[in-house]
Parts: C-alpha cells; sequence; structure tokens
C-alpha cells in the first residue's frame, strides 16, 4: 500500500498541486491541501481500499482541505478573494484544461522574473513533489538555504503577481529555452533524472509542435537508455565504444529514434534537436558514422559556438580527418576536464606520449566525477609505464 | 488589477545633449499617453539631480540634515511611474519600452499598498 502511495504521489503531486493553485490561486495553501490529501490517503486507503480514480480521489479530498483551512484562516480567505480577481477560476469540470495546469505551472516556475536557480528548485518542488531536503541536496546548498531561496521565490509569485500561464504565441518562443534549460538541468541532477523525463514527457504531448520539446525528450531518452553500460559493477567508467550494447535500454533507444526523426522532419533543428541526434547516431549502427556526426556538430556550433561544443567536435574532427586535425581544431579551454582528456587521447595517438600523460592527469585533477578521474589516471598511468596499449580507445566519454 | 512601480535609474551627472534628450522625451510622452488610453496610467514624475537632494535624520527629537543623496552611487533614481496592470508581465513590457526609449535600466517593483 505504501509503495502504491509512494507511486501515485509522485506521479499525481504536480498535477493535484497545479490544478489547486488555478483554483485557489495560492502556490502555499494549494501545497499544504494536497500534502493533507496524501496524509488522509495513508490512513484511509488501507482501510477502504483504493478508490477507482486515485488522481480524482487526491484532487478533491485537497479541495476539500483547502476550503477548511481558509474557513480557519481569515487573512487567506481576504487573500483567496485577491487571488480569484488576479486569476479567474475557469470550470474545473473540464479534464482536458488538467494538464494544462501542469504546462502554466512550469511556465510560472521557470518565470524570467525569477532567478534561473529559482526555476528548477520550483519546478522540483511544485511539479516534482521533491522536498526542500531532497532539492537542496541536488544542489548541493545547505537546506535552510534551499528552503530560503525556495519561500523567496514563492513571495515573489504571489506579490508581484507573475501570471499563471502558458506565455501567448509572441512571447512562448522567448520563453521556452528557460523552461528546457531547467528541465535539461534537472535531468543532468543525479537523482532527479527520472522526474526530468516524465517533466519533459508532459511537456512534449502538451506541447507536440515545438519540436526542441521533442528534441530535448529524445535526447533525455538516448542518454538515458546507456546509463546502465556507463559503468562497470565497480563503478567504473566504460567507453562508449566499448560499452556493452545489450546492456542499453531497447525500448528507450527505440522511443529516442523515433522521436528524433519526428522533430527533424519539422527542419527547424535547435540545439537540443542537434544534441538527440548526435546521441542517435552513437546508438545506431557500429562502427560509428563519424562524418554524420561531424556534420551534425557542424551544424551545432553554428547554432552554439561554445567553447564545450568546440571540444566535442573536435573529437569528431579527429574521428574522421585524424588525430592532428583534431587537435588543430580544438579550442583551449583550461579549467574544462573533457578539455585535457581530448587533447591527451588525441597526443597518444600521435605518439606524444608525455605530453599525453601530463594532459590526462590534469583531466582527472578537474573531473569531479570518482569514475571519470580513475579511468583517467589509469590512462596516464598506462603512457607511464611504457605506452601499452598505444592505440588508446576513443575519447568519447559518454 | 495591481499597481506597479517603474523607476528609471540614470546616471549621476548632466543630462544629454538637448538634440539627444528632446527625442526621448516625446517618445515616453507618446508612451504616457498610450497608457493613458489603456487605463494604465496613474501618475509620472521626473526628479531634479541629485545634487538637488537632502536626506533628513532624527538626531534625538532635533532634525538632522545632510546635504546630498541617501546612498551615494553612479546611478540614481531620476524619476518614475506609476501603474495599473492586471500581473507582472503587463507590467514587464511596460518597462521593456521605457528602457528601449531611455537606453536606461528599468526597476519594476510591485505596490504594497497606498495611502
Amino acid at each position: 500500500m505504501t509503495d502504491t502511495l509512494a507511486t501515485i504521489f509522485t506521479t499525481e503531486y504536480g498535477r493535484a498541486v497545479s490544478v489547486l493553485i488555478r483554483t485557489f490561486g495560492d502556490i502555499d495553501l494549494a501545497e499544504d491541501a494536497v500534502q493533507d490529501a496524501f496524509t488522509t490517503a495513508l490512513h484511509t486507503w488501507p482501510r477502504d481500499g483504493i478508490p477507482p480514480s486515485p488522481a480524482g480521489w487526491i484532487i478533491t479530498t485537497a479541495r476539500h482541505h483547502a476550503i477548511d483551512r481558509l474557513r480557519r484562516d481569515t487573512t487567506r480567505r481576504h487573500k483567496h478573494t485577491q487571488a480569484h480577481e488576479l486569476w479567474p477560476t475557469e470550470p474545473d469540470d473540464n479534464a482536458a484544461a488538467v494538464p494544462d495546469d501542469r504546462l502554466r505551472l512550469i511556465f510560472t516556475c521557470c518565470h524570467p522574473a525569477l532567478a534561473p536557480a529559482a526555476h528548477i528548485a520550483l519546478t522540483l518542488r511544485l511539479l516534482g513533489g521533491l522536498t526542500t531536503p531532497e532539492i537542496a541536496h541536488a544542489f548541493l546548498v545547505p537546506e535552510t538555504t534551499m528552503a530560503q531561496r525556495l519561500t523567496r521565490a514563492k513571495a515573489k509569485i504571489r506579490d508581484a503577481g507573475i501570471p499563471y500561464r502558458v506565455p501567448e504565441d509572441a512571447d512562448l518562443p522567448a520563453r521556452l529555452p528557460a523552461v528546457l534549460l531547467a528541465l535539461y538541468l534537472i535531468f543532468n541532477g543525479e537523482r532527479t533524472a527520472t522526474e526530468a523525463i516524465r517533466l519533459t514527457r508532459i511537456l512534449a504531448d502538451l506541447m507536440p509542435d515545438e519540436p526542441e520539446v521533442t528534441g530535448l525528450l529524445a535526447l533525455m531518452l538516448l542518454t538515458e537508455a546507456r546509463r546502465p553500460a556507463r559503468t562497470t559493477t565497480d563503478g567504473d567508467l566504460v567507453l562508449l565504444a566499448d560499452q556493452d550494447r545489450t546492456r542499453w535500454n531497447p525500448a528507450m533507444i527505440d522511443e529516442g529514434h523515433r522521436l528524433v526523426r519526428t522533430c527533424l522532419r519539422r527542419d527547424r533543428p535547435g540545439p537540443y534537436q542537434l544534441q538527440a541526434a548526435i546521441n542517435a547516431v552513437h546508438t545506431s549502427s557500429a562502427p560509428t558514422d563519424w562524418p554524420q556526426i561531424l556534420t551534425l556538430y557542424d551544424h551545432l556550433h553554428t547554432l552554439t559556438p561554445t567553447p564545450v561544443v568546440a571540444i566535442h567536435r573536435a573529437i569528431a574532427v579527429a574521428e574522421v580527418h585524424g588525430p592532428q586535425a583534431g587537435l588543430d581544431a580544438l579550442p583551449e579551454l583550461d579549467r574544462y576536464h573533457v578539455y585535457h582528456a581530448t587533447r591527451a587521447h588525441l597526443l597518444r595517438q600521435l605518439g606524444h606520449h608525455t605530453e599525453a600523460a601530463t594532459a590526462y592527469r590534469r583531466a582527472a585533477e578537474l573531473t569531479t566525477d570518482p569514475a571519470q578521474r580513475r579511468h583517467l589516471t589509469r590512462q596516464a598511468a598506462e603512457l607511464t609505464d611504457g605506452g601499452r596499449n598505444p592505440e588508446g580507445s576513443t575519447a568519447t566519454i559518454d | 488589477m495591481r499597481q506597479y512601480l517603474l523607476a528609471m535609474y540614470q546616471p549621476v551627472g548632466d543630462p544629454p545633449p538637448p538634440e539627444t534628450l528632446e527625442p526621448i522625451m516625446k517618445e515616453l510622452a507618446t508612451l504616457n499617453d498610450e497608457m493613458k488610453a489603456t487605463g494604465a496610467w496613474l501618475y509620472t514624475t521626473a526628479l531634479h539631480p541629485t545634487a538637488t537632494a537632502t536626506v533628513v535624520r532624527d538626531n534625538n527629537g532635533e532634525p538632522l540634515l545632510t546635504d546630498g543623496p541617501y546612498a551615494e552611487g553612479r546611478e540614481h533614481l531620476g524619476g518614475f511611474t506609476a501603474i495599473n496592470a492586471p500581473d507582472l508581465d503587463a507590467a514587464l513590457a511596460w518597462a521593456a519600452r521605457m528602457a528601449r526609449i531611455t537606453g536606461l535600466p528599468i526597476e519594476v517593483r510591485p505596490i504594497a499598498f497606498t495611502g
């Protein structure tokens, strides 16, 4: 029962909170009421059984709890009246409006008037149902800091009148990137990847005409599908070329490939679609079609000419045109471990083993990932041990 | 409907020459007219330079006056417009137009209450 309730909490918390926010116009009230409803469920479901529509039961019960709280709290009743002026309530029975509530809430959480760090924290809190300690852990900040950040952001939404709605078409292109970036960063969090996929899937269902949303979902699925093969049972890193493809998740790979084809057909390629396409090539036939990957990186680098993209492009250049061409294309980014790892890999291919070992060690110093550090240190050791494994392996490390 | 303050920050020093300032003032007047026509406009003020400011503090029941603005800085409040707007997005849209016309940063703050 507890497991069932936990599953329902994960999938329905955000939906219930977003419906309650629309009805009552008060984020804190909505959160409290939904938490009350789950507490009630914890007591009554084991006795009475799970209701036919658990989501509907949670929303109805939360609404009753919210009304009780409003009756008890006259200050809030006043706020409720104000909130209704601000966020006029539409009829609740409209089933189609339910998914829209979550979409509205994502855009509210990622409003440009809020700090970017608040976008991700609020999205995890209000839509993902993560607790403040869980979010603090994901951000590596003290719990009190995260609690303050969330409180401040919620107060600004309330007091500054940040609207609870999806921007109009004209504003949407400007506002969507913040939402996608928040979801992408949530995906990169160690414990929040599954949550990010779930939220992105909602967004992709609700905005099927936005190819970047589809592209982001595809990128997440193709990355997540390879997670089981990326490390050994001891937690050591396995390079892409050496990964056991039977450990990849075939359903996620298939869906990712299908989504990449769907969004690229719209011919409005953006950074997420291109990264998804690169991952689609990586997860297609072995050996890897490097000329195809280079073409995609050329395109990506035109759209987002960052040093990080340029470094990854240089890896593709080396695969297609040889290690010296790769080195020539490599921009210097001294504080980024992938720069040093790539340089080390190319130097080793050119036979410059001492320089390569130094670069591997520098990369190992800079990475924060223990598995990567072990891998890079081992590479350096191999070179200084007399250059065994002179061919090396591909520098593509995910 | 809420009320917002659109505060304009300008650098300390002489205002720009008339040939620069006049077209800006004209465009701002047009913007104010549009705010009035849509019911958004409440009032607009422009302030004299900070050299004209005096700060009053209470010193055991006696007013203590100091010459100059409350806080020294490279930018100071130069004027403000108070508006009605349905939500922050609407207020930000007006602020964006003021910023484009003047080239100055505009701080948007919700008004908590007015007496």
